[in-house]
This record gives C-alpha cells, sequence and structure tokens, in this order.
C-alpha cells in the first residue's frame, strides 16, 4: 500500500469528521454570514484547537475575507485552509545520519510510547538501519515484557532489565551493547510520567544528561508521545516535556478514532515543535511520516 | 491539580462581580462570557458548555439576582449549582446487586488505565470485604495478561487468564465457573483498549457484555481527554449500556472538563477517580467537592477526610500537649514528619487549601520529597539525648550527624535554624493574646 493511501486511509475518520462537518458548513450557507463564522467557530474548537486560537483564525479569516475582497464561501474555505496550513510547521525528517543515533520517546501515561517504539523500529529496520529497543520504562508491569513483543514484531534488538531497576543503567548497558554490535539507531522507551509530577521529570532530564554525556549530541531526536484525544492539557505536556528534555518532534497517535488532534495547533503556536509521525492504528506498520501538505489536503479534500 | 486553572479563571471573573454592589444585566453576560472560556479551556465540550451557560443565564439574570444584596455571591451560588447538578448531585457508590458472582466490566480506549484501575478496584473491593478475581480479557495488546498477573502479584488477589485463548467469552464463562469454585464474589474483567469506531471490537464487547450480565458496566476515561470525549462516551453508551464512570490520571493538573461532558452526555455517574500509579490511588468521585474545587473554595473535605485517616489522633493530642508546654523537639518533629508522609504528596495537599489553588506563587513552588528525606535522614542520625536537647549539638556531633545521614554540616545546621524558628513560632502561639491561644489549634 503506497504511503499517501495508507495515510489517507488513517486520516479519513479525521477527515470524514472534520471536513465533512466543514463541508456541511460551506453547503449550507451559500452567502457568508455571520451564522457561519459561528458554524466554524465550533467546528475548530470542537477539533481541540484553543478557543482562543480558534478565535484568532477566524479573526485572521475575516481580515482576510475583507482585505481580499472575498465574498464565496468556497474561497473562503480555501482561505481557512491556507491559515490553518500555515498554522504548523513543515515536516522534517528525523535526525538518524550519525554513526550511532538515539531516539527518547516521552510522554504522559497510556499515550503510546511502547507502541511507536516498535513501530518506528520496524520502519527504520525496513529501511536497512540495524535497531536496538531499549527498556527504560522500568516501572511500569510488565512494560518490558511488551516492548519485548515489539522487538520480536519489528525483529530489532532489544535491552532490559529488571522491573524497578534504574532507567539510566539499562541506557548505559544499551550504549555499550549497541556499540559492540554496530547499531545504528537506539530507540529508548521511557516510562510514562504526568509532567507535573517533579522528580519523574527530574528523572527524565537524568536520563537525557545520561545520553548526552556517552554519545556526542544524543538524543538525535527527542519524540514527544501525544494521544490525538488530547484536549487542552496536550499544550502542558509539550512545555514540561520540552523543558525536560528539549523536543525535536512529536508522534500523534491514534488518529485513527474521531479525535482530530487539533492541540497541535496550539503546541506548534507556542513551541513550534513539528509533528514527525502519525499513528493510525495498532498494526508495527501502523506509523506513517507526517506530511503537512496530505495532513491539511487530507483533512479537507472531500470538500471539493 | 484538575480544575485548578478553571477555578483561577472563575475567581478572577467573579473578583469583579464581587466588587459590585449591584449587577446590570450585562454584567452577568460578561461574567459568562468568561465562565465559557474558561470551560471551553477545561476541555467541556462545546455544547455542554452551551447549555450550561443557557441555564446558568436563565437563572442570574432573575430579578432576585439583580436586587440581592450580594449579586455577586447569587451569581457564584448559581454557578456553583449549577456545575454540581451537571457533575452528577451526589457521590454514587458501585452497585453489586445481580446474582452472585457479581461481575464488574472496565471498558474503554487505548490507554486509559483499564488494568491499572482493575487491580485498584479488586484492591478497593477487598478493603470492603469482598473476594474479588482479576479477570484477564485484553487478549490484544502485548504483555497486557502478564501486566494484570503482575498487579494482581503485588496485591495478593487471583488473577484468571488462560493462555493463548483469543475468545473472551469463553475466558469470561471460565473465569465464572473459577470464581464460584474458588468463593471469589466479584469478577473485574479486564478488557483490551478499543476505538469506538470499531465495529468488530465493539461486537466483541457487546457479547461479552451480553453473556456477563455485569453489575457494573465501567467506561474507563483519561482525565485529559479533550472534545471527543462525548463521541468516545456516547458510542460506548449506545453499544454497551454504562453504568458508571472512572475518571483517570486525575493526578496530572488537567483541568478536567471531559469529566462534566460525559457525565452531561451518558447520564452515568462518574464513580471513582485514580489519583496516581500506586494501586491504592483510587478515590471516591464527590461531585459537590469537585464543584468547589472548580470554583476555588479548596477541596477542604477531601483534605480533612485525608488528614483523619491518616494521622494518629492519640498521638496528635500528645504532641499539641507538648507544643503547649513548649516541650517540642526533634522527636515531635519526626513524628509530624511521619504522619505528613501518611498523607501524599505535599503538592497535592497544597492544592486542597482554600486560596492556595490561586496564589501564583505557591504555585511555582514545588515541596522536594527528597529534601524531606535530608531532613528525615538528619534527625534520625541524631541520638535521643541530641533530639530532646539540640542545644547540646556541638561541632564534632553536629558533623557525625551529616555523615551519618549523607549531608552536610551546612545543612545540619540549616535545619537547625529553621528547627528554632518553628519553636519560637510555636512559642508565640502559646503566649500569645488570650483570645488567640484558645482559639490556636495545631493544624492537624
Amino acid at each position: 500500500m503506497s504511503l499517501i493511501k495508507k495515510m489517507k486511509e488513517g486520516l479519513s475518520k479525521t477527515r470524514n469528521s472534520l471536513s465533512q462537518k466543514l463541508f456541511d458548513t460551506f453547503i449550507k450557507y451559500k452567502y457568508i454570514s455571520e451564522e457561519l463564522y459561528e458554524d466554524l467557530e465550533e467546528t475548530l474548537i470542537t477539533a481541540d484547537i484553543s478557543a482562543e486560537l480558534a478565535f484568532e483564525f477566524l479573526d485572521q479569516l475575516r481580515d482576510n475575507a475583507a482585505n481580499k475582497k472575498i465574498e464565496e464561501v468556497s474561497l473562503l474555505y480555501d482561505e481557512l485552509k491556507d491559515i490553518l496550513a500555515n498554522a504548523i510547521p513543515r515536516e522534517e525528517k528525523i535526525n538518524i545520519a550519525n554513526e550511532l543515533n538515539v531516539i527518547l520517546l516521552v510522554g504522559v501515561n497510556g499515550v503510546g510510547k511502547t507502541t511507536s517504539a516498535g513501530k518506528i523500529a520496524k520502519m527504520l529496520n525496513d529501511d536497512g538501519k540495524k535497531t536496538m529497543l531499549v527498556a527504560a520504562d522500568t516501572f511500569r508491569a510488565a512494560a518490558a515484557e511488551q516492548l519485548t513483543v515489539w522487538a520480536q514484531r519489528s525483529n530489532s534488538l532489544i535491552v532490559k532489565h529488571e522491573t524497578g531497576s534504574d532507567p539510566a543503567a539499562v541506557i548505559f548497558d544499551a550504549i555499550h551493547s549497541a556499540r559492540a554490535r554496530n547499531v545504528d539507531v537506539l530507540i529508548v522507551d521511557t516510562a510514562g510520567r504526568l509532567h507535573n509530577k517533579k522528580n519523574l521529570m527530574n528523572e527524565l532530564a537524568k536520563i537525557n544528561r545520561v545520553l548526552g554525556r556517552e554519545i556526542e549530541g544524543a538524543p538525535h531526536e527527542t519524540l514527544l508521545v501525544l494521544d490525538a484525544t488530547t484536549g487542552q492539557n496536550g499544550l502542558y505536556q509539550a512545555e514540561a516535556f520540552n523543558e525536560a528534555t528539549q523536543l525535536s518532534g512529536m508522534i500523534l497517535t491514534k488518529m485513527d478514532g474521531t479525535a482530530k488532534g487539533g492541540i497541535i495547533f496550539n503546541i506548534s503556536k507556542e513551541f513550534g515543535v513539528p509533528v514527525k509521525y502519525i499513528g493510525v492504528g495498532e498494526k508495527v506498520e501502523d506509523l506513517i511520516p507526517f506530511e503537512r501538505n496530505e495532513f491539511i489536503r487530507a483533512l479537507f479534500e472531500d470538500v471539493k | 491539580m484538575a480544575f485548578e486553572g478553571l477555578s483561577e479563571k472563575l475567581q478572577d471573573t467573579f473578583k469583579k462581580l464581587r466588587g459590585k454592589g449591584k449587577l446590570s444585566e450585562k454584567d452577568v453576560k460578561d461574567a459568562l462570557r468568561e465562565v465559557r472560556m474558561a470551560l471551553l479551556q477545561a476541555d467541556v465540550n462545546f455544547k455542554v458548555v452551551k447549555d450550561f451557560i443557557k441555564a446558568v443565564e436563565k437563572e442570574a439574570v432573575g430579578e432576585s439576582v439583580l436586587k440581592s444584596i450580594t449579586p455577586g455571591q447569587q451569581v457564584i451560588k448559581i454557578v456553583n449549582d449549577e456545575l454540581i447538578k451537571l457533575l452528577g448531585g451526589s457521590a454514587v457508590k458501585l452497585e453489586l446487586t445481580k446474582a452472585k458472582p457479581h461481575s464488574i466490566l472496565l471498558a474503554g480506549l487505548q490507554g486509559a488505565g483499564k488494568t491499572t484501575h482493575a487491580g485498584k478496584i479488586a484492591l478497593h473491593l477487598r478493603k470492603n470485604g469482598r473476594n474479588p478475581l482479576l479477570v484477564a480479557c485484553d487478549v490484544y495488546r502485548p504483555a497486557a495478561i502478564d501486566q494484570l498477573k503482575i498487579l494482581g502479584e503485588q496485591i495478593d488477589i487471583d488473577v484468571f487468564s488462560i493462555d493463548g485463548e483469543k475468545d473472551v467469552v469463553k475466558i469470561a464463562k471460565e473465569a465464572k465457573d473459577y470464581a464460584i469454585n474458588q468463593a471469589n464474589d466479584v469478577l473485574i474483567v479486564d478488557t483490551a483498549g478499543r476505538l469506538h469506531v470499531d465495529s468488530t471490537l465493539m461486537e466483541e464487547l457487546k457479547s461479552l457484555k451480553n453473556h456477563l450480565d455485569p453489575d457494573e458496566i465501567l467506561l474507563v476515561v483519561d482525565a485529559m481527554t479533550g472534545q471527543d470525549a462525548v463521541n468516545v462516551a456516547q458510542t460506548f453508551n449506545k453499544d454497551i449500556d454504562v453504568t458508571g464512570i472512572v475518571m483517570t490520571k486525575m493526578d496530572g493538573d488537567t483541568r478536567g472538563g471531559a469529566a462534566l461532558s460525559i457525565r452531561a452526555v451518558t447520564g452515568s455517574p462518574i464513580k471513582f477517580i485514580g489519583t496516581g500509579e500506586k494501586l491504592n490511588a483510587l478515590e471516591a468521585f464527590y461531585p459537590d467537592r469537585m464543584s468547589s474545587r472548580i470554583l476555588g473554595m479548596g477541596d477542604v473535605l477531601t483534605l480533612i477526610e485525608k488528614a483523619q485517616t491518616s494521622f494518629d489522633q492519640d498521638k496528635m493530642q500528645k504532641l499539641e500537649e507538648r507544643i503547649k508546654k513548649d516541650k517540642f523537639t526533634f522527636n515531635d518533629f519526626l513524628l509530624q514528619l511521619e504522619q505528613m508522609k501518611d498523607m501524599g504528596p505535599l503538592e497535592d495537599l497544597l492544592g486542597m487549601i482554600p486560596g492556595m489553588g490561586n496564589n501564583k506563587q505557591l504555585k511555582n513552588l514545588q515541596v522536594d520529597e527528597n529534601e524531606l528525606k535530608s531532613i528525615e535522614a538528619i534527625v534520625l542520625s541524631m541520638t535521643h539525648q541530641e533530639r530532646e536537647n539540640p542545644e547540646i549539638l556541638n561541632s564534632s556531633r553536629k558533623k557525625r550527624i551529616a555523615q551519618g545521614s549523607g549531608t552536610s554540616v551546612q545543612m545540619v545546621n540549616r535545619l537547625l535554624k529553621q528547627f528554632s524558628q518553628t519553636r519560637k513560632m510555636l512559642k508565640q502561639f502559646n503566649t500569645g493574646g488570650k483570645g488567640k491561644k484558645s482559639k490556636f489549634k495545631f493544624p492537624f
């Protein structure tokens, strides 16, 4: 299956609910009216774009409509599409050009870090890289067992310790093992932690430091795994994790549901962190690179 | 702290209203506009907010409010009342009323916390005299069954699973027979996380429900969920008739508006909230407490309850006596420290105190639990005599204590200074004005 097709398929639910609504909105209104703007407001807010930012987008839309003398509803729609597209960063490839690369996965509990680790490993292995999964979630019961299954599914190496051991020690071991076995990419799965727990965030900062000390420039990618169903709290998650580990990107998971993941607009605005992958299912191949234009196009394509 | 932000916003709004002797219709509308923004920012669903604002406006713009002596207070009261109503009125307990063995089915999206909460609910039921059995029906997620087994081991509760079996109805059937044999009176059935739009898996859940005929069907929902919470809750409710909600990860800083939305669209009560990763971090949901927390009145009831269950009343009475007699020593201090630790993280406690929720300075204050550990180590490294008479601490004793506790002499000195200040303060409380003295009670 082609990448684009898969992306479209994965996004179809999102697309249907967001743009079907937009589509309905646009055929409902023959002329640009206050009611039309109110409908748009509801559409944007129920996509989990913050009310404040939704108002900003709509104010911008009003201004642009006035300046460009837009009178047709369909042209107004195009304008909104442009505004939304410009509000999120362009796609960026992950940085794995070094001799030994480290991808660190961070996030709150239950967002899909372990699953994403397995999926990334599979993707990189298919690309001819040698990957090693690192079970640095030593807290959650059976987290290492879960990652072991993903190592088998993705055909990767894995390093794990006993539950309750020091995650930094697991990482230390993994680095040495990776060097001995000529591994290209280490994928570090960390324990889920709520971003307001200071001690747990300090632990993460320590993991980050250990990596940097052992391998120059590591972690080369620090990806925040974000559940697409997350509401406004997503912004606080991005803020806290960015402070502890300097995020280089995000993975937006569970995009095969009805959630729209609109919080990425707020995160983009505040931190400019690009989405690098989206998760669209439970299978090992259900992770696809994020492409902004495709993302936006797919969101709206059935409107035309 | 959940809802903290919402209460801050509402408090800002109402500060403006409080200042006014008389409100105009426009004042109320302005305030409600801010309430609307706050609720949306808290992830309460767009439509739910709309209905809520309508209900409040109808009440608040009435003449009795506008002409009352304290209109601001009146509006706050109405918002509070409506919030409580929306949150479900009063706390609702688990209802196990069908034939034994009872069963509780847990369902929800991936990563909501079903497996962890299966363990928590099992522990909760055992504390209430039940003999629960955990049933592993998550046959999809890798190691999900292992996870449940480990949790079961931690709390010493039996876990029923069938290796390699993918038919969840069969597992449930055999679990029931097993429970009858083992005299378990409640089955807690953990299921795989599933998207509400996954029709195959929703069908599986339906047949599991039909077979089990559970006493409770609990939808487990992440408190950080945004607008989509209503879609999820609506579909699960339609397919399997949810009887209650478990809101998880409430120890995060999410405002938790999803709780309001889900309650509003399903009509099912929120029965539990999850407040941590430990298996005892499960609390009953009290709509009135949550509402006062939303409105910034502080969650004093929870705080008092925590204090009462964690603090040994006898010991505290003795401590109070000692303070009154100006005999507060490091031994008393240690006792106090231990009791504090039993109450849970200090940050959580601070958030429950009225006015603390929106105290900007305190918000940035993070209590370092590690520092508490060092303090404890210092005191534990003192001899009994030193604890009772800190005055005898000379530099060689301090050096020994620093070494023994793995800290530094500076830290020991700092603690001693703080201790003597505390003592002075306590003395002032006791020798202060007569009225003050009779009123003073040791915090807990």
